[in-house]
């Protein structure tokens, strides 16, 4: 029997011709393949039957560009032992699994919770009761930070061992911004509502995760995107990549008291998100993107608007980002501050940027490529260090990157003539699995329909679901004053991860 | 000449000299206004994911359960208009409903601001605000309001970072289970009198989320609202001028 089936980004299957294998060979199959570089795991989710439930494991290939699925059946009475005991890179998920039906584990090495959804297994846990790892020790004190922070930032616990200054440990307990977006998805069979669903997973990532839906949309139901409406998508997702990375540039010169490169990268997204104001009518491009149309052609007059904006930006972001890396009291705050190395951004399972700033290629644009990238050629920018300042540079190097493809996006898009007509439902009993990368990095959306066509579970991945324990290893050894600047070079959604 | 001055040089002044009068730039889904035109209302009603339209005496429109997705005046352009008027806030929650066939800015009722806060904060108002189940957007539009541009702080608006130093809360976001007991107790830590603004429709109905499991909203069952702001998100000057309107209402 097969181990997997091989299928591609946003490509429908029939849910039957998913291999569905005993658990010790799910695990093994699966683990042997997270030991190549090449795979990662992009999903890995349970769907529960009355007398039993289905596990899912998708398994991606930067190199062969196509994704292993395989499933198998377990027993709510029964304990399995856990692929994050192999390959750590498969605890959220398992974590996950755990908290949603009470699937027990062995031998899971962190089994701890993730977001305390309303509809947990185990009812008896709350959020208030969270059990943080703690250290019997006289010289060793602990800090609490959160839910609610010092700013306008959204809420998370942040609880750190120190000894002196030094961090040794930081447990990250998330759950607060859980409002149940997956199974609402589900719930309202209204194509609408669900698309405004997904714009608010998380509100920075507005196009991320509403391209991810519309395609997981229009590939179960057969529908073939015009060229034009991929282009507008590329666009509107390099778009947003650079508005976020110069607003976190901002970000990076605050926590490091650098007055002048907060404001002036501050000021500097201001023109971008305004473009998508002038664009489809929101700064953060809630209205945009819609399955089966472009409610908002990208036409000349928008194209000159676009470029005129980036002639402008180009100048004053030049001469500031080379000032400021140029300065010792910037760059003494950046370097060797919050490593993250590559072997632990891969056994940890490390996406997106995160991920490329510390050695490790993951780039959806070039291992999975869809929409506009495959005329793109997508090469992603690879840093070493994986340290702040390789965070920081990243981003510079992403900023130039996407106003070099947005220039090009623009002088390649055509006219936006007629778009097929929506088709009305999606093939019945299928699956499929979207990948797109967002800013910040790999967004998974995976959906099964039922016998009607309906949708009859719906999984969202965000990046951060895998990075948020990046921060928690960056910081390890650091100055505790050193929290916030590791914490803003990452960037990661509280929402996009409690869902 | 040093870099720093040249680069101030090149910036200039980035402020937005009156925020009053300010436009926003391109498209803006801001105030509605509907129409007295005939049209099918039940198909009108049903066409909106967060019920925010309904009828009674003519066809109304809630901007607290709005997401100005627009898709109603995508689909009744004769019925429904945005416009482009972004003062959206007010202090009394039936300020927010739209009625047929009235075009005016929204209203904003002097009487109903509460004794123990009228004029005390004319020229200083501390917040402190609460993420509850928000998507972040509205919490980024917040900090925006104090970016060099819309600069809110030069009217005395500030986000502090304590809520022993606040002068009232800004709820964002539909107000989640999980948040209930952490939003409780910074309310509980700032000192009397406070004032308490809900910005973005999420927190003023719970927006899409409004029903599920996943929120408690019952805070609201027994705590006054100052200011409704609403929006998906606020748009900077939106919130900046609703801000005002309590602060200086005359």
């Amino acid at each position: 029997m097969d181990k997997y089936i091989e299928i591609k980004n946003s490509i429908p299957i029939p849910l039957k011709s998913i291999p569905e294998m005993d658990y010790n060979d799910f695990l093994s199959t699966n683990t042997l393949l997270a030991a190549s570089e090449n795979n990662h795991c992009v999903a890995l989710f349970g769907d529960k039957k009355t007398d039993h439930m289905l596990l899912f494991c998708c398994m991606a290939n930067d190199a062969t560009h196509t994704i292993y699925v395989n499933s198998t059946r377990v027993l709510l009475s029964e304990q399995y032992p856990s692929l994050s005991r192999v390959h750590f890179s498969f605890h959220i998920f398992e974590r996950e699994i755990h908290e949603s039906f009470g699937l027990q584990y062995t031998d899971h090495p962190w089994l701890k919770p993730v977001r305390y959804p309303w509809y947990r297994h185990d009812q008896t846990k709350s959020i208030e009761n969270y059990p943080f790892y703690h250290i019997q020790s006289e010289e060793l004190h602990e800090v609490g930070v959160g839910p609610v922070h010092a700013g306008i930032i959204e809420p998370g616990h942040f609880r750190f061992i120190c000894n002196g200054e030094q961090i040794l440990h930081l447990e990250i307990q998330l759950g607060y911004q859980h409002r149940g977006i997956e199974k609402l998805i589900v719930e309202k069979d209204n194509l609408l509502t669900q698309t405004l669903l997904s714009e608010s997973i998380a509100g920075d990532t507005v196009v991320g995760h509403t391209v991810s839906f519309s395609r997981t949309i229009e590939s179960l139901s057969g529908f073939e995107a015009p060229e034009h409406l991929e282009m507008a998508r590329t666009l509107a997702l390099e778009w947003e990549r650079m508005a976020i990375h110069s607003g976190d540039l901002s970000a990076i010169a605050t926590d490091v008291a650098y007055q002048l490169g907060s404001s002036v990268f501050g000021r500097l997204r201001t023109p971008i998100v305004n473009s998508f104001q002038v664009w489809c009518g929101n700064r953060l491009a809630k209205g945009l993107i819609r399955p089966y149309k472009n409610r908002f052609p990208f036409n000349k007059k928008l194209a000159s608007e676009f470029n005129k904006v980036l002639d402008e930006y180009w100048p004053d972001y030049t001469e500031m980002f080379d000032r400021m890396i140029d300065l010792p009291s910037v760059l003494s705050r950046l370097e060797k501050t919050g490593i993250v190395t590559r072997d632990q951004h891969l056994a940890i399972g490390s996406v997106g940027m995160a991920a490329r700033s510390g050695g490790l290629s993951r780039d959806i644009r070039q291992s999975h490529p869809h929409d506009g990238y495959h005329l793109l050629k997508h090469q992603p920018v690879l840093l070493t260090q994986g340290d702040v300042y390789a965070r920081t540079l990243l981003r510079d190097n992403e900023i130039r990157q996407s106003a070099g493809y947005i220039r090009q996006l623009i002088s390649l898009m055509p006219e936006a003539d007629s778009i097929p007509a929506p088709p009305t439902s999606l093939l019945p009993d299928s699956f499929v699995v979207t990948l797109t990368e967002g800013w910040r990095g790999e967004i998974a959306h995976a959906a099964i329909t039922n016998k009607n066509g309906k949708l009859a579970l719906y999984k969202i991945k965000d990046p951060s679901m895998h990075n948020w324990m990046a921060l928690a290893l960056a910081v390890r050894n650091n100055e505790i004053s050193d929290f916030p600047i590791c914490n803003k070079s990452f960037n990661l959604s509280y929402c996009g991860f409690d869902l | 000449m040093i870099p720093e001055i040249k680069i101030m040089i090149h910036q200039g002044k980035q402020f937005i000299p009156n925020v009053f009068t300010a436009q926003v730039p391109g498209i803006f889904r801001g105030r509605p206004v509907i129409s007295t035109e005939k049209t099918d209302t039940e198909q009108l009603i049903r066409c909106c994911p967060t019920g925010a339209i309904s009828e009674n005496q003519g066809v109304c429109l809630d901007m607290g359960k709005c997401l100005f997705c627009g898709e109603c005046a995508d689909r009744f352009p004769e019925k429904i208009k945005f416009t482009k008027d972004s003062k959206l806030g007010t202090n009394f929650r039936e300020g927010l409903i739209i009625r047929e066939g009235i075009d005016r800015p929204v209203q904003f009722d002097k009487s109903l601001i509460r004794e123990e806060i009228r004029g005390l904060f004319k020229r200083s108002l501390k917040l402190r605000q609460v993420s509850a189940g928000g998507d972040n957007s509205c919490e980024w539009e917040l900090n925006a309001s104090n970016n060099v541009q819309f600069d809110i702080s030069r009217f005395g608006i500030e986000f502090t970072a304590s809520p022993r130093h606040a002068d009232g809360v800004v709820i964002t976001g539909p107000i989640s289970r999980n948040m209930a007991m952490a939003l409780q107790s910074t309310w509980d830590a700032v000192p009397k009198p406070k004032v308490l603004i809900l910005a973005g429709t999420d927190a003023i109905s719970g927006g899409l989320f409004a029903g599920s499991n996943g929120l408690d909203r019952s805070f609201l069952d027994h705590n006054r609202v100052d200011l409704y702001i609403p929006g998906n998100p606020t748009h900077p000057l939106n919130i900046i001028n609703s801000i005002l309107r309590l602060m200086r209402p005359d």
